[in-house]
């Protein structure tokens, strides 16, 4: 047996030889190598943190949106305290000398853990508070500022979209531990879609200490030392002028209004009402308890958060439907008498001429017309059944982004939801259902659901005649390129050609004059806009106006939807809306003619029709 | 007992593992103690710890004086099907702790079967290749082996503990001891070195490695050595070039494929047909050399599919981190950074104990368990982790040469498996935290926290002493 006993030879000097690996490599680590024991927080190094400024928010023009504002953190090093005049101190920073007590009374407790370390002992004081603290650093030892930015932002309005920041907790920390505490990170909004840019890197001084703790010197020099690098500046596609007009129009009532560029999908304006007030936006902390306990909930981004019915608006996605399928064209005429009827059900209508065309029905908004489309696509003896007649039509919607999330860099957006044929099945029982039992959906009624932005992006899609850029926030600039998904031109399963017959319709719907016309109001001087109204009945009460838009008809530079909830008609509040931030981005100013309708927005208030609770 | 069986023990490795566990406990509490200091209840880590200490000596002494040795070849077998029958019922109803369900949970303790597992494998690792006429020549035998060692080690796959699995190819070690082919031990290092060339630099320069090792193991099976070698050298180094000629205008329509698939191709190719002739000419070292080849060009291009397919996301960034290729001290790459900054804050002599500031500030996660050499490392310096290597190695070698002092092949094979078992652990965990290995977490034995691998060390290590121990009271 034992002829193999040499090899308990070779085992034993592999087994050596990797063990003398090890050993080296530990010497190089422990002893060779500087660089690990200059990172460890050794005791005879004392690091002083140097805080980067945080990357500025830029508007589409370069004005600055949100901008940083000097403050300073008031840093003790309990070790080196000696007692002091408590009372001057506390003059200076305006606190109370029970606070600085209890301070202390917990760094004692906790003197072995924080050994050598600093603390913050106050945050943010003003530059005044801290130049008085300098002339008088002397009579406090332990203590010294350390300088730090919070944010201010030059122009009112733009809460929700810009997000804020605050100091991680504890619960952030366990997750990111490239944080330390006391750092600053972006909550919501831009300021948390764009941390990674905006935050910057943190730098650092060493400082040797003698063996009674004192500092000594610039460990080697400085050598190790790191400069804090600024964070870069993010340039937005918001235009600040729209955004703060749009916030301006939007004021005392409950709702969205976007507006993108559509041939960029680039996000002009983007005013979730009401929102969050920027003046309280810098010091969020103090005010977070009535901020979230505001029954009207301004930290919720309706602009993506909130689904609805889109009403009649969507009407214009089945006319297209029916186009591609060909069960439409646009000289089909059908029939309407205030409403459409079959046995029971009636689906009520307004009184227009009849029998009208594709183009009239898109101008006057014909709930019957859309039913027989609706129908037509569902029933199309193509398909076999009204289930893959269904799942043909929902396919449709999904390609214009309908029921899921548009993947925009806006933190938290929501899909919004398109039923299923499994839904129905559930309610009416195992294809049970017939393209009448869903026939709300021909008019943007019953289980579907919408964000302001899905609607927004339709407009841009029917104003590219087909295809759209996913909607984001962040200008392409060399320095920071956008992310490739922003660059897809994304098709709808539309034709092209198809989309100008119901543009014609729904600049009929603005510019015809013979009569018959329902967004007559959202007409501007000089500009052929385009538009289709809803009014999305709901069960919290009024029905919401709905309205979207995009001009000018041909070569259009914006699209826009405004959703004003519990407005009433289309035309009564949001058409107004949406037509007047065209008109401000596309001619600078308001027709005087116009004016009178801009001070109705203005003054209008909507807030104590939405109801919440309380 | 008889007074003189109790000094017959070998003192050297219980000593040891008295010294090993005493030791654990003391870094334990200096990476546990909370501020208040010293506190006497359950909820402390190192109180627990105290308990598997009590209980682990119990074990050792019962193992050590009151079941008979013999007992344990003839358990092997019972007891190894139930470890793997635990192994694979904990996949299924265990309890799940970082991502792996490998625990059974017994109120406020917890037993993970794996580590118990290899005491079963080496047992009857031992009892199979002692059996009268064991060889591994015979394939019956040595299939044997194998069933022995695949099944735990896929049992604890499937409950996503990729790090124990690996221990079980240390006992290869003892299959080579014991006379299995040296070859695989050595293929198995080179679809090493091959897996990190391909990932680290190309495949191509994973094939000319290839082809000049080929080459020059070749040299020595023909009749002009030197020749060979020269031709190989001379061949490698202009295939070099074979890249840029590529880029040059006149040899454009060579870019229908990339620089390595030309290579793989043509020797490929050329190796297939030599192998076809050596065969012919029945010069089995040559053909063998040619059909290693191939099956090197097969793993250097299943290099790309393995990385990206099979190995999961956290062990690709882990592997990533380790070789250079990405560097990411705030991602996955924070416990190597920080265990090394532990470490490397040690020094010479270390923070003293309960000094440390790394460890006891918690920026080593997992730093009582997995990297609990950190602590050692911060807080006793270079002298402390040479002197604990050190000690590893003197247990690992008197392991093994009182293994070979045993008259009874059974417990000369178990000895050895208990070496290269605790060899396995002690090198995996301390490259890992030395980042000489991905991170792969696996106790560092009789140090670490953790009952389990407690107990199963102590067990495993008595058994043997005890196996020692009869042998010489007949002596």
């Amino acid at each position: 047996m034992d002829t193999f006993q040499n090899r308990r030879g070779i085992l034993v000097i592999a087994i050596v030889i990797v063990f003398a690996v090890i050993a080296f490599r530990l010497f190089q680590v422990q002893i060779l190598d500087k660089e690990y024991r200059v990172t460890a927080e050794n005791n005879a190094l004392k690091y002083e943190t140097l805080y980067p400024a945080r990357g500025r928010i830029l508007d589409r023009n370069g004005d600055v949106l949100v901008d940083n504002k000097l403050t300073y953190d008031i840093m003790v090093t309990p070790i080196d305290v000696t007692p002091f005049d408590t009372l001057a101190f506390c003059r200076i920073f305006d606190l109370d000398t029970a606070f600085v007590h209890e301070k202390f009374r917990e760094y004692r407790r906790y003197r072995r853990r924080i050994g050598y370390q600093s603390l913050v002992f106050c945050r943010q004081v003003t530059s005044e508070q801290y130049n008085m603290f300098i002339e008088k650093n002397y009579q406090f030892p332990g203590f010294s500022g350390v300088r730090r930015t919070s944010r201010s932002y030059p122009h009112a309005g733009g809460g929700n979209l810009y997000g804020y920041i605050s100091e991680v907790d504890p619960a952030y920390l366990k997750e990111h531990p490239e944080y330390r505490s006391g750092d600053y990170v972006g909550k919501t909004g831009m300021e948390e879609s764009y941390e990674t840019l905006l935050r910057g890197e943190k730098g650092y001084n060493i400082y040797l200490r003698d063996a009674h703790g004192r500092i000594k010197q610039h460990y080697e020099d400085g050598a190790y030392d790191k400069e804090a690098v600024a964070g870069t500046d993010v340039t937005t596609t918001i235009d600040g002028v729209l955004q703060a007009y749009g916030e301006q129009l939007m004021k005392n009532k409950v709702g969205s209004l976007v507006a993108i560029e559509p041939a960029t999908g680039e996000i002009l304006t983007m005013v979730s009402s009401p929102g969050i007030d920027v003046s309280l936006l810098a010091d969020i902390n103090k005010h977070y308890k009535d901020i979230v306990s505001d029954p009207y909930k301004p930290m919720f981004n309706r602009a993506v958060q909130s689904p609805q019915p889109p009403g009649s608006v969507f009407k214009l996605v089945n006319g297209l439907i029916g186009l591609q399928e060909g069960v439409l064209t646009p000289n089909t005429l059908y029939g309407c008498n205030r409403g459409y009827v079959v046995g029971n059900l009636r689906v009520g209508c307004h009184g227009h001429p009849s029998p009208i065309n594709l183009y009239q029905s898109i101008m006057m908004s014909c709930n019957a017309y859309y039913c027989y489309v609706f129908r037509s696509i569902l029933d199309n003896p193509k398909y076999g059944s009204v289930r893959a007649g269904f799942e043909k039509w929902k396919e449709y919607t999904a390609s214009f982004g309908f029921g899921q999330k548009l993947n925009t860099d806006i933190p938290g957006e929501k899909a919004g939801t398109m039923p299923s044929a499994e839904r129905y099945d559930k309610i009416h029982g195992k294809d049970r259902w017939k393209s009448l039992s869903i026939i709300s959906l021909s008019i943007g009624q019953g289980e579907i659901g919408c964000t302001p932005l899905h609607l927004a992006n339709l407009a841009a899609t029917i104003a590219n005649r087909g295809w759209f850029y996913t909607p984001h926030l962040q200008k392409d600039t060399p320095e920071c390129p956008i992310d490739g998904r922003f660059k897809e031109r994304h098709y709808t399963m539309v034709d092209t050609t198809h989309f100008e017959d119901i543009v014609k319709g729904m600049e009929m719907a603005i510019n015809y004059t013979g009569g018959g016309a329902t967004a007559t109001i959202a007409r501007i001087p000089g500009v052929i806009a385009c538009g289709k109204t809803g009014t999305a009945q709901n069960p919290h009460g009024d029905d919401h106006s709905v309205f979207i838009t995009f001009a000018p008809k041909d070569d259009p530079k914006i699209a826009v939807v405004a959703y004003v909830e519990n407005g009433g008609f289309g035309a009564t509040w949001a058409a107004p809306i949406a037509s007047l931030l065209v008109e401000k981005y596309l001619n600078g100013e308001i027709a005087p003619e116009r004016k009178a309708l801009e001070q109705r927005v203005f003054d209008g208030n909507l807030i104590y029709k939405v109801k919440v609770k309380r | 007992m008889p007074e003189a069986l109790y000094k017959k023990i070998d003192w050297v490795i219980a000593g040891i593992w008295l010294l090993l566990v005493v030791f654990g406990w003391m870094n334990i509490f200096a990476s546990s103690v909370s501020e208040d200091g010293f506190v006497f209840s359950l909820k402390e880590k190192y109180i627990m710890d105290l308990i598997w200490v009590a209980t682990a000596l119990t074990l050792g002494i019962l193992i050590l004086f009151v079941i008979p040795s013999n007992l344990y070849p003839t358990i092997a077998l019972p007891f190894y099907g139930l470890m793997v029958l635990l192994l694979v019922a904990v996949a299924f109803v265990g309890v799940e702790v970082n991502g792996s369900k490998s625990w059974f949970a017994l109120g406020p303790f917890r037993l993970q079967p794996a580590e118990f597992s290899k005491i079963a494998t080496a047992l009857l690792l031992a009892q199979v290749m002692s059996k009268y006429g064991f060889s591994f020549s015979k394939f019956r035998d040595t299939l044997r082996v194998a069933v022995v060692l695949a099944l735990p080690m896929l049992a604890i796959l499937l409950e996503k503990e990729t790090g124990s699995a690996l221990v079980y190819l240390g006992y290869l070690l003892v299959c080579y001891r014991e006379g299995m082919t040296g070859w695989l031990l050595v293929i198995g290092l080179l679809a090493i070195v091959f897996f990190i060339v391909t990932l680290v630099f190309s495949p191509f320069v994973a094939i000319l490695v290839l082809l000049a090792l080929t080459g020059i193991a070749c040299s020595f099976h023909v009749r002009k050595p030197l020749q060979g070698g020269l031709i190989t050298a001379l061949g490698v180094a202009l295939l070099v070039f074979l890249p840029r000629l590529m880029q040059l205008e006149a040899f454009s329509f060579l870019n229908r494929f990339e620089p390595e698939m030309w290579l793989a191709l043509l020797s490929g190719a050329a190796a297939l047909t030599l192998a076809v002739v050596f065969w012919f000419r029945r010069q089995r070292e040559l053909r063998n050399l040619m059909l290693g080849f191939l099956l090197g060009l097969l793993l250097i291009f299943s290099v790309e599919f393995v990385f990206t397919k099979v190995l999961k996301e956290h062990q690709r960034a882990r592997i990533e981190v380790l070789l250079g290729i990405k560097e990411d001290p705030m991602g996955v790459g924070y416990n190597v950074h920080q265990s090394l900054v532990a470490i490397g804050s040690g020094g010479l002599s270390g923070k003293g104990f309960l000094g440390g500031t790394q460890t006891r500030f918690d920026f080593v996660p997992e730093q009582s368990t997995d990297f609990i050499f950190c602590t050692i490392g911060e807080e006793w310096g270079l002298i402390g982790t040479l002197a604990v290597l050190a000690v590893y190695l003197v247990l690992i070698l008197r392991l093994i040469a009182t293994a070979e002092k045993q008259k009874d092949h059974f417990a000369r094979i178990y000895g050895w498996c208990v070496a290269c078992c605790l060899l396995m652990h002690v090198v995996i965990n301390i490259c890992m935290t030395i980042g000489l290995m991905p991170v792969i977490g696996i106790p560092l034995p009789m140090l670490s926290y953790g009952g389990s691998s407690l107990w199963a060390f102590t067990i495993l290590i008595f058994i043997f002493l005890r196996l020692d121990l009869d042998q010489k009271k007949y002596q």
